[in-house]
């Protein structure tokens, strides 16, 4: 049978694969989006690994608010980056450091 | 009667406040009807209570009013103390405030601070009875102070004066000296008697209480009252212009003259004498504090004197004299000859008020012109003011008869008969004074009103005698100066006056054996003939004559030896350029060093700009953190995680989660 | 090996796979597909779990909805992609590194045994009859109901935000925009030409015409200045326009 450990060690792989997603993809925004999404996959799995093997429903309770605010999330992110590329012409990290201190 | 009381005070105060906050709404009529009318009332209720005291109608009140704070157990009130010595200062101030009022109609009738200046005296009038009807040391407090300040804004009047300003400055720099002394020896007496109520105090002092010792040195163990006493002092010091805290008295000489002869020779320089009368239960306890007053109370009543004798300045002349006459009070108050003292007060505030309206009615006639140089023969000009200046100046020199004659006498006699250690030295200064107090008088006298015409032509076609508002005053108070010792000498003397207010040790008692003599006055006058300090006055008056009448070429000559002496006292012993020199320049110089030091070095450069700039240098490096890329935030964040998973790794394999 | 085990790992392999594709892809329309793989391939995992709600709402909300939004952008933006993927391999042995140290110390935590079998045995099958809609929603309206309402807020703000961030107003109105205005400065608006003075001869009237044609590529203000310019120094007669309009 599949442990709870083998759920979470998937999990974790496809964590860890997001985070190094994040750090080689540092220019492009939309592939940062999609990191983050794949990151909320990781927990989310871990969430319903857990609430499987708990037989508690609060975990399934979790995910759903994650699925919700991650759904707004995208979408206002898009948003962000359809106005951002329409003042700049760029989704270019590099350039957006108007924040530099 | 408390309504009484209340009236005496509280008028002047209100005239001053209408008059003051007025301004030009209240016309120059107005003004001084309204603050006379208010000086005048609180005058006659004085004198109706000091009848009413003389004639035994009324004793001791006391009452407290109100209650102001209560600080555990520190009662801090404001009531009144009325016995004899209170009703006396009463009578003098208001007396003397009624005559300066009316005679500032006319000194300052051209003057644009005509309401204020009502306003100031009005107000003064209200401080200083505050202070002397007080029953406890905060409100003497009050009033010490509130005369300090209405002292300085009168030295001030003529505030476009650059000296004016310079002087009301000194006198309020100096007067502070004095004050931290008067408000140290206040604590003291909180201290030790837990209590700033005259009548707890004095209660404790007879009933035996527990004194503090405070050592000096090995040798030198002073009990706690001495130390209250030697505070009290130099604020005595500070407000009677006791050498060293004289240097204020000659330069407040900028002010009006009116204020001078009301504040600055009459009623509030007094203050110091009024206050040590009025603590003589603490000062019996301490010898030590005795002798200090002796010493410097001596002092000045000579080297002050001396400074008279070399002034040009008719003001000064008068106010050098004011010091020494005060000189004379203090030695009074250091023999425990209190009641002499109170008494030399009395007399003074009426003869040196006189002489300084006097001077006033000169300077009126002459346009402003103080220097006596260019005086001389004024008598032919002015017959009033020479009479009221002769008498007074009589009275200053210790004539017989006089009123200054009593009072002087006693306190010559009362410290022959001291048992101090400083009274031999006192008693030889004093004694020496009275020949300079007759030589720089009829000096000043003599140069004014006799000699050759010295004035300009044009201010010589104006001479005239001065208004009525000018000479009544001077008349009035000429009266008092000649003849109050006749009804007042043998009751103050023999102690029966103050017998309640004034306590003296008997090992002090220096004047039971003069109180036989004070019964006779007249015959005490005609005595006086045969003793040396008349024949020294007598002197002093025939050394003035020649120098200035008959053979005014020896001044030059006598100027001209004694150059050295003359330099020392036209530095005014150097006291002035010791106190800017050291003092005040050292205080600069001090300040310049803590500004460069500790305000500009430590404050500025460490603390404040210092923070600021380890601030900026911080946040510089930090701001290069804050890159803006967004990626470099991940980073750190992602790290973060990382670090924060490999803790908690780290704890759980610890075994401590 | 049974047949769920059997699920589980190829569609852990094609979850990991597609995970590995969508950072590496050079396209973005790639990667966005395959995140749409990795999200379907995560959907059956959840299947496996019994969470079949959320499977199917994984599958609708988030490739029916977020990744067709995803796509649609990437599509619309023209992006030089290739140039956004500068620096990938100089990152990568970072991006190596710290994924290896997350994924060993997550690795350490799981597999200290907290999380064997013996702690937490799988619960049996559910029933066939048993609804995990039914039980889902029982939990959300009940104890979680303050919290569901919040969310429906979250999405309408979203929805709002959304708009309000891409909305750029009707073509045809003539609205002010502040924005415009504030950042106006004066080199924008004002263009300070140097215009030969131009010697006015009686006989030569074309000359200022000439100029005039000159400037033509100047916009309308701008010629509007100089033509204004020129009919000043006509009137006046003077034999020189400064020709600066500041």
């Amino acid at each position: 049978m599949i442990e709870l450990a083998d759920y979470l060690l998937l999990s974790a792989i496809l964590f860890a694969i997001s985070v190094a997603g994040i750090i080689i993809n540092r220019k492009n925004v939309i592939t940062l989006l999609m990191c983050i999404e794949l990151m909320l996959l990781a927990v989310n799995t871990n969430f319903i690994a857990f609430s499987h093997f708990l037989g508690n429903t609060t975990g399934q309770i979790f995910v759903f608010f994650i699925l919700t605010v991650a759904a707004a999330e995208a979408a206002i992110g898009l948003a962000i980056i359809v106005v951002l590329f329409r003042n700049r012409s760029t989704i270019d990290v590099e350039q957006l450091n108007q924040l530099k201190g | 009667m408390l309504k009484q009381l209340l009236a005496i005070v509280l008028l002047p105060l209100i005239a001053a406040l209408v008059v003051g906050l007025g301004g030009k709404l209240i016309s120059r009529q107005w003004a001084h009807r309204l603050t006379i009318v208010g000086v005048a009332t609180a005058c006659i209720l004085s004198i109706n209570l000091a009848f009413g005291f003389a004639s035994g109608q009324i004793s001791v009140i006391e009452h407290t009013l109100y209650s102001w704070a209560k600080i555990g157990q520190l009662n801090l009130q404001v009531g009144f103390l009325i016995d004899s010595l209170t009703i006396t200062m009463m009578v003098v101030v208001t007396f003397v405030s009624l005559m300066v009022h009316i005679y500032t109609i006319g000194y300052m009738k051209e003057d644009p601070g005509y309401q204020r200046f009502f306003a100031y005296i009005s107000l003064f009038t209200f401080a200083m009875l505050s202070l002397v009807m007080s029953n406890n040391f905060l409100q003497l407090f009050f009033g010490w102070e509130a005369v300090g300040v209405v002292s300085y804004l009168l030295i001030g009047f003529w505030y476009k004066k650059p000296t004016a300003i310079v002087a009301n400055l000194k006198a309020f720099l100096v007067n502070r000296v004095g004050d931290l002394g008067f408000l140290l020896g206040i604590a003291g007496v909180y201290m030790v008697f837990g209590t700033l109520d005259y009548s707890g105090v004095f209660q404790q002092v007879n009933s035996g209480f527990n004194d503090l010792e405070i050592v000096i040195s090995d040798t030198a163990i002073w009990s706690a009252t001495t130390f209250i006493c030697i505070g009290l002092f130099i604020g005595a010091m500070g407000k009677s212009a006791q050498v060293p805290l004289h240097v204020w008295l000659p330069d407040s000489m900028e002010g009006p003259t009116p204020i001078s002869a009301l504040i600055h020779a009459a009623t509030m320089v007094t203050a110091g004498v009024f206050m040590v009368a009025r603590m003589s239960p603490l000062f019996e306890l301490s010898e030590v504090a005795l002798n200090v007053v002796l010493v410097i109370g001596a002092t000045t009543a000579l080297f002050m004197g001396f400074l008279g004798v070399i002034q040009n300045d008719i003001k000064r002349v008068v106010a050098y004299s004011t010091l020494s006459q005060l000189g004379y009070m203090v030695v009074a108050l250091g023999a425990s000859a209190y009641s002499v003292a109170v008494f030399h007060l009395v007399t003074h505030a009426f003869f040196k008020a006189l002489l300084f309206l006097a001077a006033g009615s000169v300077i009126i006639a002459m346009h402003h012109e103080q220097d006596i140089r260019k005086m001389g023969n004024l008598k032919k000009y002015m017959p009033i003011t020479y009479v009221t200046c002769l008498l007074g100046s009589l009275a200053l020199i210790g004539t017989p008869f006089f009123s200054g004659f009593y009072s002087k006498e006693a306190i010559i006699l009362a410290i022959e008969n001291s048992q101090l250690t400083a009274a031999t030295y006192a008693y030889w200064c004093v004694l020496l004074g009275v020949f300079f107090t007759a030589l720089y008088s009829f000096r000043m006298f003599f140069l004014v009103f006799h000699t050759q015409e010295r004035m300009d032509e044009h201010t010589r076609a104006h001479l005239k005698e001065p208004s009525m508002v000018v000479w009544i005053p001077l008349v009035l108070l000429a009266i008092p100066s000649v003849s109050i010792s006749w009804f007042i000498a043998p009751q103050i003397i023999s102690g029966e006056f103050f017998n309640v207010a004034i306590q003296v040790a008997k090992s002090h008692d220096v004047l039971s054996s003069i109180s036989e003599m004070y019964q006779q006055p007249f015959a005490l006058g005609l005595h006086a003939f045969i003793t040396l300090p008349f024949w020294l006055a007598v002197s002093g008056v025939i050394v003035a004559y020649i120098f200035t009448v008959a053979r005014p070429a020896w001044r030059e000559q006598l100027n001209l030896k004694l150059n050295f002496i003359n330099q020392v006292l036209r530095e005014n012993y150097y006291f002035d350029k010791l106190y800017m020199n050291y003092f005040a320049a050292g205080g600069v110089a001090v300040g310049n060093k803590f500004w460069k030091w500790i305000d500009a070095g430590v404050i500025d450069n460490w603390i404040v700009n210092g923070s600021a700039k380890t601030v900026a240098s911080i946040s510089g490096q930090l701001r290069k953190i804050q890159s803006g890329y967004l990626y470099h935030y991940v980073l750190v964040m992602v790290v973060g995680l990382l670090a924060f998973l490999g803790w908690i790794y780290w704890r759980a394999l610890h075994g401590t989660v | 090996m049974s047949f769920q085990v059997l699920v589980f790992y190829s569609f852990a392999a094609v979850l990991i796979f597609s995970a590995l594709m969508v950072v590496t892809s050079k396209h973005s329309v790639k990667a966005a597909l395959f995140l749409v793989l990795s999200f379907a391939a995560a959907s059956g995992i959840w299947m496996l779990l019994e969470a079949e709600f959320l499977a199917i709402s994984l599958i609708v909300v988030y490739v029916g909805a977020v990744m067709v939004l995803l796509l649609f952008v990437v599509m619309m933006l023209d992006v030089d992609y290739a140039a956004l993927r500068q620096g990938f391999v100089s990152k990568l042995p970072v991006a190596a590194i710290v994924a290896c140290g997350f994924f060993i110390l997550l690795y350490s935590f799981i597999n200290q045994g907290v999380f064997s079998d013996d702690r937490y045995q799988a619960p049996p099958p559910k029933p066939a009859d048993y609804s995990n809609v039914k039980e889902l929603g029982r939990v959300l309206y009940t104890e979680y109901l303050i919290a569901f309402e919040t969310a429906a807020v979250i999405l309408l703000v979203a929805i709002i935000a959304a708009i309000a961030l891409t909305f750029r107003g009707r073509r045809s109105r003539k609205s002010q925009n502040i924005q415009k205005q504030l950042s106006a400065n004066k080199q924008n608006r004002l263009k300070v030409l140097d215009i030969k003075p131009v010697i006015r001869q009686k006989s030569d009237e074309s000359r200022p015409e000439e100029e005039h044609s000159k400037d033509s590529n100047l916009d309308s203000a701008e010629s509007e200045a100089t033509k204004s310019e020129k009919a000043e120094s006509k009137s006046t007669g003077s034999d020189s326009s400064k020709g600066k309009p500041a």
